[in-house]
Order: structure tokens, then sequence, then C-alpha cells
């Protein structure tokens, strides 16, 4: 009995290790800038191209930055869930247009709704570079001293909101 | 050394004339050659396991632009790749560095190879042990090749 103890305790290994790595999402790529503060930026907005969005202007203030685009799929699906957000008017989210044509980004606003206070618009995707973005949606968590807090790669869906997101926004605000 | 000043001058004075703009390949090589060297050590974000080099992903396309532009700028290898792990973590690298929570990575392959060996060692070892020779007599060596004739035949 015991001469299978051993192949069968590597096996029992093996099968653990496989079985954490498939449940593993390999598009989650820990974000180092999460803790650093947000890189600043000065984009023109969506609707008034003369008036610039930097995260300087919101200093002081527990927001939610995120990078859509009218082209992105992902961005469609979590676009309810932003508009039942911005209603509640629990943190205000401010949107960065990504690799956009600013028509076709004003037109699926008016179509879908707009949750965001204000719009920036990254038509050459440079802001996102710097924020670490490789797909949109993207959102991030930036607190009253400008550090990120939390990145959600991918879409929001209403459980991290509740789960996630709120919670954290609270916190950030009693600081 | 002579051509090197000649490209230089030549950065200086083109410098303005494409600010903003990634040039096409062929404008100026020793930057396209530093940028291929640089772009097969980093990983494309959106498909992992393509190199920056190789991927056609539009993010890739912009990060090539990038590294272009702070070729451009005379930036360092090292401080072109602090500047994309800085944003992307140590996954933008092929070869990430050896840090406490890579040494499994580092580590484990070798750590893997001496288990298998010294499993191989005293496996072999333990088969020494067992087999034991056998002196096979004339007698044996005449029957062997009787039944071997007689299996001939019948076949």
């Amino acid at each position: 009995m015991s001469r299978f103890l051993l192949p069968l305790s590597i096996f029992v290994v093996v099968v653990i290790f496989l079985g954490v790595g498939l449940t593993l999402n390999p598009r989650e790529i820990p974000s180092p800038l999460v803790g650093k503060a947000a890189p600043e930026f000065s984009q023109p907005q969506l609707y008034d191209q003369e008036k610039t969005f930097s995260p300087a202007d919101l200093k002081g203030k527990v927001w939610l930055l995120n990078f859509w685009a009218s082209w992105c799929s992902g961005c469609k699906t979590e676009h309810p869930v932003l508009m039942e957000l911005a209603k509640s008017g629990q943190v205000p989210i401010y949107g960065m247009d990504y690799k956009d044509q600013r028509d076709e980004a004003v037109t699926w606003l008016q179509r879908w709704g707009n949750p965001y206070s204000v719009v920036g618009v990254d038509e050459a995707g440079r802001v996102g570079i710097n924020f670490g973005v490789y797909g949109v949606p993207e959102t991030y968590v930036i607190d009253k001293q400008g550090v990120i807090r939390y990145k959600q790669i991918g879409p929001l869906y209403p459980d991290t909101i509740e789960k996630t997101i709120l919670p954290l926004v609270k916190q950030l605000e009693s600081q | 050394m002579k051509m090197k000043w000649v490209m230089l001058i030549i950065l200086c004075v083109s410098g303005p004339a494409w600010a903003g703009e990634a040039r096409p390949l062929a404008d100026d090589p020793v930057a396209e050659a530093r940028l291929k060297h640089l772009a097969v050590e980093l990983r494309c974000l959106v498909c992992q396991n393509q190199t920056l080099a190789d991927s056609n992903a539009p993010l890739a396309e912009d990060l090539r632009r990038e590294v272009r532009d702070m070729i451009a700028k005379d930036m360092s290898d090292q401080e072109i790749i602090e500047f994309l792990v800085s944003r992307y973590g140590d996954f933008v690298l092929y070869r990430p560095p050896l840090k406490a929570t890579t040494t499994l990575l580092w580590v484990g392959p070798f750590a893997l190879l001496t288990i298998g060996a010294a499993a191989l060692v005293i496996t072999l070892r333990r088969r020494a042990h067992t087999v034991v020779d056998v002196v096979v007599t004339d007698e044996e060596h005449r029957k062997v090749e009787q039944l071997l004739a007689e299996g001939g035949k019948r076949s």
C-alpha cells in the first residue's frame, strides 16, 4: 500500500496546482499602480473641447475614473450598472473616452444615457497607457489625495459595486 | 563613431518634425533596431502569448509608438522598461526579475529537475540490488537452442 502513497501524493499536489490555475483569470493582471498616485493628465472634454479635465481638479474627492469607448462591447454590458450608480449619487463617475471618435461617443451617450459627471477624451490612448489600461472598460477608484485605491479590469457588475466599490468608497470618504 | 554623431545630429535636427506622430519603419534604422530589440523582450498585454513586436493589437501598436518616442528622447533601455513596468507590472517582461514572488518561477524548474534526478538515481540503485546475476549452464544453453530450432520449424 505504501508504495502508492508517494505517487498519489504527487498526483494530489499536481491536481491542486492545476485546479487553482484553472480558476485564475489570466486577463486580471495585478496593477502596480494601486496604492500610487494617479498619473496626472489634462485632456479636452468630450462636450466642450475648450475645457479640460484633470485629476488635479478633483483633489479632496473620492471618485471613479472609467475608461470606456463607443466601440467597446464590455462598456455596453457595464453601462446600466454605471447608470444605476450615478443615479444613486453615492460616488461621482468620471469618464475617459478611450481611442474613440468624438461624434460616435456623443451618439453613444445620447442613446444609452450619460452616467458621467465629466467625460475626458483620450484619443491617442496616452492617458490609458499612463494608467496601465490594456482593454476597456477599466475603472479606477481614486481617493481624496489622488491615490489609486482599486482597479477593476473589465466590466463592473452590480455585485462588484455592492461588495467592493461602495464599501471602499465609504471607507475612503471617512478618511 | 562618425556615423553615430551624424545620426545624433539628424535626430536632434529632425526632432520637432515627428513629435507626437509614430514614424514609419524605414525612417531611422538605428531606432527601429532598438525598438525591435526591446519589443521582443516585452509582452503584449492583449494577446498575452505574443511579444510587443509580433502583436497587431491596437494597444501593442500604441506601446510601440510610446517606445519609439522614448527612444527618440534618447532614454536608455532600462528607463524604457521601467516606464512600462511601472504601469503594467512585471507581467510585461518576458524575463521577470528575481523577487520573492517569482522565486518559485525561477527556482521551481531546477528544484523539479533535482527531485527527478534524485528519484532516478535512487530507483536505479535499488534496482541494481534486486537484479541477481544468473549463470546459464551449457546444458540450459543447449535446451534453449533446441527449443528455438523446434519453434522455427513449426512456424
